[in-house]
């Protein structure tokens, strides 16, 4: 990746690329920010569809995504011509189900993946799959070009590591030696699998039960031949994070773990090439103004007709400390994504949980107004 | 309620909650409380990633070995210990105990064992719960230095349940086995509120508090746990700010600018908004759920350290003084006599007293 001369805006971001992804960890606003990006896509005049993974349920509501049909809905607003809003939420498993009745020979051979146990688990338990098929659906509204922008919230992930390794460790899992081994055509089988590797799975079998092994070994078999489709996939999902057209935006709130998560995703984003292009800072507590010298002493503040103005003196000293250290703790932050912009959203008076409040955070994002 | 005796409820407290709401605080915070009531208290991170260590000025990660993160601070208080219980550790254990050592190695490094948990869902969580018991067992005992209290930080978010509800699910999933006859061990503790309790932790906003609900809901009917009160964490301490701040210069004889009364009446204006947005959170929690609340301070601060978990645990002290004193819980059949019907484990399990209904639908 080369340098840039100058930092981009986030307005620029949302006008000039045609996908925006909001990573950082759980809890610090990806979602209310994937949606205001969106929201203000729509009003600057482009098809915009956001992508989100688990939004709150008036969040939900509010998009009109009160049910999991894993196709984009509308919705209306005042856009300018031709903008327009969709919401999808990402369906794990009806996702992974398209996948396979891509890639399969047969649709027979894709009803027998589809029953097996083992198949019927993965959306929910191998780790990285939901991540994957986040990246996965990304990538299907890529393709079919009906929309000029794409916002995607990423999983709250437990490791950041999870959601640029997901496509690889899906392809990994599918490609596991030892089962393969076993599902092979008959003569091969009896040469190559030697006698530990059956051995090791008689052990495998003690401690989980024989049915384990064989949905595992079924699975396989089912699968035998789609994993090469799955692998070029995969890579041509990679692929497409890392093209100029992606553009990656980290999420952050003002607290001790949360940013800390986010520097940790930063330099991984940087390892792999993959520079962060904004930084949202989000539930900055505002600024009041600097605390009068008053009341200084113990005496005066113990005083009783002093209370009423200590009380009102206190509580601006006790907003302002911690908008200060706020302050101070977003440093090795923006010095690590810089020169990307810092866009401060503050702690707002209110939940955001609908169009109106999508846009106020938008506003901010924009930088209509100052957090 | 006396702090020893809610720390005395059960030998496994498990803390849950989503994402930024606290739960580690609340971890440590409660680890302190039983460390003053003169338990020894063990710290389980099933991630291995807390920030824990840092809280108490324990700067090396945590590991499979236990540390002592605070001492003892007389003979009336007990320590702080915590380690890590990842599923990786839990799963290299159980094969060594089962005389499995050799392919330990070649089952993580081949992928099989991606393949066996994907197939047996909440597998590794049955090994890390399956140990946790372990440890529960050896603390009833009073084995040779095992804690008196065991403080689990649970997996954040969604995580919790499929993780709390791994037993059962296992038990669907692995008809025969070593691994099933633990999950039933497993499921054995967590349904029994004399050996195990879950702490669920949230902030006074919409969605946390809608959230919570909801896991609390999922928690009892479904993975059949047993809830304390519930933490809300984060409350802005209330103070009367509904003052003109011109009127209490003037009263305070002190001189004030212009500029300086509009600063101290938008800091109140905004303070007393955010107050009464918790309060209608609070009673909302409260409506939608039967289950008390233990109110923790917002505390200002961005740093977190060993002071402020001494501040949350005084807050958590005086919030479990306010609770009613339990009904006697699993009593020996001696004493049996004396519990009538209603005061019983369930509704001592959640936390609050005989006289607190079971959770009814969420509206």
């Amino acid at each position: 990746m080369t340098d840039r001369e100058t930092a981009t805006t986030l307005r620029e971001l949302i006008e000039e690329r045609t996908i925006v992804v909001c990573c950082g960890s759980g809890g610090v606003g990806k979602t209310t920010a994937a949606g205001a990006l969106a929201v203000e896509g729509a009003r600057l005049g482009r098809r915009t569809c956001v992508v989100t993974i688990d939004p709150a349920k008036r969040l939900a509501d509010a998009l009109g995504l009160e049910s999991l049909t894993n196709e984009p809905g509308r919705i209306e607003g005042d856009w300018e011509e031709p903008g327009e809003l969709w919401a999808l939420m990402l369906d794990t498993k009806t996702t992974f189900d398209d996948l396979v009745g891509r890639y399969a020979a047969t649709p027979e051979q894709a009803t027998l993946i589809l029953s097996n146990h083992l198949y019927r688990n993965i959306a929910g338990a191998l780790s990285g799959t939901q991540e994957y098929m986040a990246m996965e659906k990304l990538f299907e509204l890529h393709d079919e070009g009906r929309f000029d922008l794409i916002v995607v919230d990423t999983p709250p992930t437990r490791n950041a590591l999870d959601f640029l390794d997901a496509p690889r460790r899906l392809t990994r899992f599918l490609d596991n030696r030892i089962f393969r081994l076993l599902v092979m055509p008959t003569r091969t089988y009896m040469r190559m699998v030697g006698v530990a590797t059956q051995a090791f799975l008689r052990t495998v079998a003690k401690v989980v039960g024989s049915d384990v092994v064989k949905d595992a070994v079924d699975f396989f078999a089912a699968f035998e031949g789609m994993e090469q489709g799955f692998r070029e996939r995969a890579q041509k999902v990679l692929d497409l994070l890392s093209e100029p057209v992606t553009a990656f935006v980290l999420v952050a709130a003002p607290r001790r773990d949360a940013i800390e998560e986010a520097l940790f995703f930063a330099s991984r984003l940087q390892e792999s090439d993959i520079e962060v292009e904004a930084l949202i800072v989000n539930r900055l507590h505002p600024r009041f103004g600097q605390v009068p010298s008053v009341l200084t002493s113990p005496e005066a503040a113990a005083a009783p007709a002093a209370a009423p103005l200590a009380a009102l003196v206190g509580n601006l000293r006790d907003l302002e400390g911690i908008a200060e250290r706020e302050e101070r703790y977003l440093k090795s932050l923006t010095r690590q994504v810089a020169p990307a912009p810092v866009v401060r959203v503050p702690l707002l008076d209110h939940d955001v949980h609908d169009l109106n409040g999508l846009g106020q955070v938008g506003r901010y994002l924009l930088g209509l107004e100052e957090g | 309620m006396d702090p020893g005796a809610f720390c005395a409820q059960a030998r496994l407290l498990i803390v849950a909650g989503k994402g930024g709401v606290g739960k580690t605080t609340v971890t440590a915070a409660l680890a302190r409380l039983a460390a003053r009531t003169g338990r020894d208290a063990l710290i389980i991170d099933v991630e291995g990633k807390s920030g824990l260590g840092n809280i108490f000025g324990h700067l090396e990660p945590l590991t499979y070995q236990e540390a002592v993160l605070a001492e003892s601070g007389g003979p009336d208080s007990g320590e702080i210990r915590a380690r890590t219980l990842t599923p990786d550790d839990a799963l290299l254990e159980y094969l060594v105990d089962h005389g499995m050592n050799r392919i330990s190695k070649r089952l993580a490094s081949s992928g099989a064992l991606d393949v066996v948990a994907t197939a047996a869902p909440g597998i590794k969580d049955i090994l890390v719960l399956g140990k946790v018991k372990q440890l529960e067992r050896a603390s009833v005992a009073g084995a040779p230095g095992a804690a008196d209290l065991l403080v689990l930080d649970a997996p954040a978010a969604g995580h919790a349940f499929t993780f709390l509800a791994s037993a059962r699910a296992l038990l669907d999933a692995v008809t025969v086995g070593p691994i099933r006859a633990q999950a039933a061990e497993v499921l054995e503790m967590l349904s029994d509120p004399g050996r195990c309790q879950v702490m669920l932790v949230t902030l006074p906003e919409e969605t946390p508090v809608n959230e919570v609900v909801e896991t609390a809901f999922k928690l009892e009917d479904q993975a059949g746990v047993h809830l304390t009160p519930v933490v809300v964490n984060g409350l802005y301490p209330v103070h009367d700010l509904d003052i003109d701040p011109a009127v209490a210069a003037t009263a305070a004889r002190v001189p004030l600018t212009e500029a300086e009364v509009a600063s101290l009446r938008r800091a109140a204006t905004f303070r007393m908004h955010r107050q009464e947005l918790q309060t209608d959170q609070t009673d909302r929690l409260a409506q939608a759920l039967p289950l008390s609340q233990l109110h923790l301070p917002f505390l200002f601060t961005t740093e977190l350290g060993a002071a402020e978990i001494d501040l949350l645990a005084d807050a958590l002290e005086a919030e479990i003084a306010k609770l009613p004193d339990l009904a006697p819980l699993n009593l020996p059949e001696d004493a049996g006599a004396e519990a009538g019907a209603g005061a019983e484990s369930e509704a001592a399990g959640a936390g609050s007293g005989a006289d607190n209904p079971q959770p009814a639908e969420p509206g």
